[in-house]
């Protein structure tokens, strides 16, 4: 792959949010005290009565929102994934997801992208959590095309939704007529040795990895799993015909996240295959910005591809 | 420490603060010099929190429940001695325990913080134990007037009242900023006197970036028997520094090279005033 690095995820997030809620004013945007952060300042000066500000209330947040999509609006709650998801995860589970309103909650500076802000601040847990909330489907884009579609695609989707990402600029993963659809994952490389799922910006480590490993007559399979909910099992399955060895890569605690879901896929499908989940491990968080964090834990596109030919030996 | 001394720490402080956050790279450099007076009166002259006691319950007590200007209580901490400024000069470094919120993994912070909403409960829950224990040990917390908003604020305010936590003494940044703009525009939050008292709080109000002030008030708590204490500091956000005062953006901006030497200049012009 030529490596372009293109704008960060959350900036695409917020241009995207600024087209469609020109041309749709029931669009309602809903932070607390997260405009800034979440780049809607233009938002905000451009189409002021579509924009509701609660103060730093996330539950309220939540709450409101639900209450606004009752009444019709389409609503994105847009505040840190860290106290999105856990400051007002009753909210969540309650308003949104078990009452069936199709808010859009929008998890931003997700992962660890707040770096030396540290744990108050990280959201390696949003993933686990929300998986084990019925009726909420999880999104996760790896670059710019993914967040524009996903963004666009959620404005019709009638369920509850929660899409997280980062701040940084984010490689070019896919083309721009790459087909995307919200649960349908997608391959970005097929190869024959290992096989990478990746979720979100770990994308791009993944194939960042196989680039090396390509270099070493290795070739990878490379599968942007987006969706995390519901999971795209058919794709994962088919990803690991032929493989010899699977590695999962997600910027959160690889405790109840994407690798966990893929283990228990295999192990229920009688696969056997070398496997290494790669993500946060559950321990004091070493402190640093987001990609010497990722490095440190095995992320990093060389460890990652050391990793794979050990499995491969 | 009189009123000289703590002007001239004031001042000392700041610079500090300065340098950490330019160095560090990161900060949250106007809420850290809007309560550092505070935080100056406090531990100079009130909490009588040190190194040789902070391993025992037996003390008063500081919880920051505005986390985010940390860089300030990092300042104080180290000039009360509880590690070098060396070790703070390590702030956001990889593998540092001089992050950008107050961790325990620090030594002479209290609870950890940085989630907006959780230091008042927290704060109550020691001030309960100090009258399960039977002590008289003080609970001081610092809440941002933003934080107030956060609903958690409010059912803690409830405890208090409930417990008379005398032994309680809430201080609140009322700098009337947060990161988007106004708090009145953000989120209106007056008349918070009012509210207060409703709660069945004892209320004072201070210029909180006037040393004078704060070490008298802070030197009449607890003011009342059976009656939770609460101050509102009127406070300036990014105080000390001509160009950071009131500005929103210097929230959590990083000063440059030269607003760096720019506002270090200023506070060399002070100190020369004062000493
Ligand atoms: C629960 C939670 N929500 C959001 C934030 C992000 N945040 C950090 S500081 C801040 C503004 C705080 O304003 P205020 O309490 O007035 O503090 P000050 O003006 O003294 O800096 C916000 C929203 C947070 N740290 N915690
Ligand atoms: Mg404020």
């Amino acid at each position: 792959m030529n490596n372009i690095i293109e704008k960060a995820n959350l900036e695409v997030f917020a241009e995207t949010l600024l087209e469609l809620g020109k041309k749709n004013k029931d669009i309602i945007v809903v932070t607390s005290d997260s405009r800034g952060s979440g780049k809607l300042v233009p938002f905000g000066e451009k189409l002021p009565e579509q924009i509701i500000e609660v103060g730093i209330a996330e539950q309220n947040l939540v709450g409101i929102s639900a209450g606004l999509s009752a009444g019709g609006k389409t609503v994105f709650a847009v505040s840190p994934s860290s106290f999105l998801t856990a400051r007002s995860l009753e909210q969540i589970k309650n308003d949104v997801a078990y009452s069936n309103h199709p808010t859009k909650l929008i998890g931003i500076s997700s992962g660890i992208s707040y770096g030396q802000l540290g744990s108050t601040h990280h959201s390696i847990h949003d993933l686990a959590v929300l998986r084990t909330i019925n009726n909420i489907t999880i999104v996760v884009p790896a670059d710019n095309f993914e967040t524009r579609e996903s963004i666009k695609q959620s404005v019709n989707y009638n369920k509850p939704i929660f899409i997280r990402f980062g701040k940084k600029p984010m490689m070019k993963i896919h083309n721009d007529n790459q087909n995307f659809q919200i649960g349908k994952a997608i391959k970005v490389l097929i190869g024959s040795d290992v096989t990478f799922i990746a979720i979100g910006e770990t994308v791009q480590r993944a194939v960042l990895a196989s680039d090396i490993l390509k270099k070493e007559g290795i070739s990878s399979t490379v599968v942007s799993m987006h969706t995390l909910k519901p999971f795209d099992e058919k794709t994962f399955l088919e990803s690991l015909i032929g493989s010899k060895a699977l590695i999962t890569i997600e910027e959160h605690s690889i405790n109840g996240g994407l690798g966990e879901k893929c283990a228990s896929i295999i192990s229920q499908n009688n696969i056997n295959i070398p496997f290494k989940i790669l993500g946060i491990p559950d321990e004091y968080m070493i402190n640093g910005s987001q990609s010497d964090v990722l490095d440190h834990y095995d992320m990093e596109p060389e460890k990652i591809s050391k990793i794979a030919k050990k499995m491969l030996k | 420490m009189n009123l000289k001394q703590l002007t001239l720490k004031s001042i000392h402080y700041r610079k500090t603060i300065l340098e950490i956050i330019y160095n560090g790279g990161a900060g949250h450099t106007a809420g850290s010099l809007s309560c550092v007076d505070i935080l100056n009166v406090l531990y100079n002259n009130i909490l009588d929190i040190t190194p040789n006691n902070f391993q025992s319950i037996k003390r008063n007590r500081y919880i920051q429940s505005k986390g985010h200007s940390v860089e300030a209580l990092y300042t104080v901490l180290c000039d009360k001695q509880f590690f070098s400024l060396n070790d703070l000069k390590t702030l956001n470094n990889f593998n540092s325990h001089f992050i950008g919120h107050p961790t325990r993994k620090v030594n002479g912070i209290e609870h950890n913080t940085g989630a907006l909403g959780h230091g008042l409960s927290v704060a109550v829950g020691i001030a309960l134990a100090n009258k399960l224990n039977k002590n008289n040990y003080n609970v001081y917390t610092l809440l941002g007037d933003g934080e107030l908003s956060e609903g958690s604020v409010w059912e803690a305010l409830n405890s208090a009242k409930k417990y008379q936590l005398d032994n309680l003494i809430i201080i609140i940044d009322r700098n009337k900023l947060q990161i988007t703009g106004k708090t009145e525009d953000v989120n209106p939050i007056e008349p918070l006197n009012d509210k207060f008292k409703s709660f069945g709080l004892e209320v004072k109000e201070v210029e909180g970036n006037n040393l004078e002030e704060l070490n008298l008030i802070f030197n009449k708590t607890p003011f009342k028997k059976n009656k939770p204490n609460l101050i509102i500091a009127n406070t300036t956000k990014g105080k000390g520094i001509s160009f950071i005062e009131n500005v929103v953006k210097w929230h959590h901006k990083v000063p440059t090279k030269e607003e760096y030497e720019q506002a270090i200049n200023e506070l060399n012009l002070q100190e020369k005033k004062y000493s």
